[in-house]
């Protein structure tokens, strides 16, 4: 199993952050298209899912599959979203997302004295970027492929 | 385990084919007093609970009716019969009829007992849903990390699961169901073998046009059916 990539989004549907581990197809756009991309295609895959329900949602919009990935989704009660992409035999990883959340991100950046809510996360953040890759790599999802 | 719906989509993102096997009703009916504790908001399909869920009312449900008179969009006309509600009429204002916000911010009409559900689908919002979807599929495979991806092919939420199938020309078959059902895909296949021996072969049947074909729905549902019972989709 492969973890890809994680973006992580304010409420404003900026970029915070967005690291790759493992990318064999790059896309044909700049960066920031690119986030903006997936921003609005979050947010429309939200706004679907809400229309399309059955039934009252509680979390709403959790993860989905292609053929090659998985796309799952975590969105905390203050706006921020977290997408991570996997390969697609991974299971419901929602857990995993809220504690990246809760120990990595509230950790290191929320307590961090020098960052103020809705900032970009830039490489200076050093101990978080360490820490995530520690905890991305120790995940049993993350492989020996991922490092090659 | 149950299959909620079935959707075909065509090349371009048109709705061809839609079956409801079994959505089910949300309704809830109770009696109020003044003042109530919603805050409401007009929508397109009538007045929406906006604030302040409790009683297992939600925020997005919708008034269906009041003292058992059924609304009309954000009206409601307590001298009209009831009977007429369709898509068409929903936002007909006659002289006899209340806006409902300003109905139900008069005190000399409590105690009220007021419907709240969660209306259905109509067939322009399907249609719309389609389309959004024919785009959803076509971003997710420009937005992925790895080579050669296809869009969407199961997409979960907490409450269901939406599996989509596309032929290699391109027409999407869409399920959904709760989130326990398995066996989908099979179900999915199974369909396009139906589309392809009873709406292709159809000699009245063009091709890219909506599938007014009895056989066809009627085998759909058959298999739909056998795929809730036995867990496939043959029998």
């Amino acid at each position: 199993m492969v973890v890809y990539n994680l973006y992580i989004f304010n409420r404003n549907g900026q970029c915070l952050f967005y690291r790759e581990w493992l990318r064999r197809r790059q896309i044909k756009m700049t960066q920031e298209e690119e986030f903006k991309l997936m921003n609005g295609f979050i947010y429309s895959v939200k706004s679907f899912v809400q229309r399309l329900t059955p039934t009252d949602l509680k979390d709403g919009f959790v993860s989905f599959k292609t053929n090659c990935y998985k796309l799952h989704y975590y969105e905390t009660p203050t706006g921020l979203k977290f997408i991570l992409n996997t390969d697609n035999n991974v299971d419901n990883i929602r857990h995993i997302l809220h504690q990246l959340y809760s120990t990595i991100f509230v950790n290191y950046i929320v307590k961090n004295p020098r960052y103020s809510a809705l900032d970009i996360i830039n490489n200076d953040q050093e101990i978080f970027i360490e820490k995530l890759d520690e905890f991305i790599s120790n995940l049993s999802i993350f492989s020996q492929t991922n490092k090659i | 385990m149950v299959v909620h719906s079935f959707y075909v989509i065509n090349r371009s993102g048109g709705l061809i084919f839609s079956y409801e096997h079994s959505i089910p009703k949300i309704e809830l009916e109770k009696t109020f007093s003044y003042p109530l504790d919603f805050i409401f908001k007009r929508a397109q399909k009538g007045v929406v609970v906006e604030f302040g869920q409790r009683d297992g009312i939600k925020v997005g449900h919708t008034i269906l009716s009041i003292n058992g008179i059924p609304t009309r969009g954000n009206n409601i006309d307590f001298s009209a019969p009831s009977s007429i509600n369709n898509d068409d009429d929903q936002q007909i204002s006659s002289p006899t009829s209340h806006d409902i916000i300003e109905y139900l911010s008069d005190s000399a009409n409590f105690p009220v007992t007021i419907k709240f559900g969660r209306p259905r689908l109509n067939g322009n919002e399907k249609l719309i849903l389609a389309s959004i979807f024919h785009s959803m599929y076509a971003i997710a495979c420009q937005l992925s990390p790895e080579l050669n991806s296809t869009g969407i092919r199961e997409l979960e939420t907490d409450q269901f699961k939406l599996y989509c199938f596309q032929s290699i020309t391109g027409i999407k078959f869409v399920a959904l169901t709760d989130i326990r059902q398995v066996n989908v895909d099979a179900l999915l296949k199974r369909s396009y073998e139906l589309y392809s021996d009873y709406a292709l072969k159809n000699p009245f049947y063009s091709i890219d046009q909506p599938i007014w074909c009895p056989l066809f729905q009627e085998t759909v549902k058959q298999a739909i059916d056998s795929l809730e019972k036995t867990g496939s989709p043959y029998t």
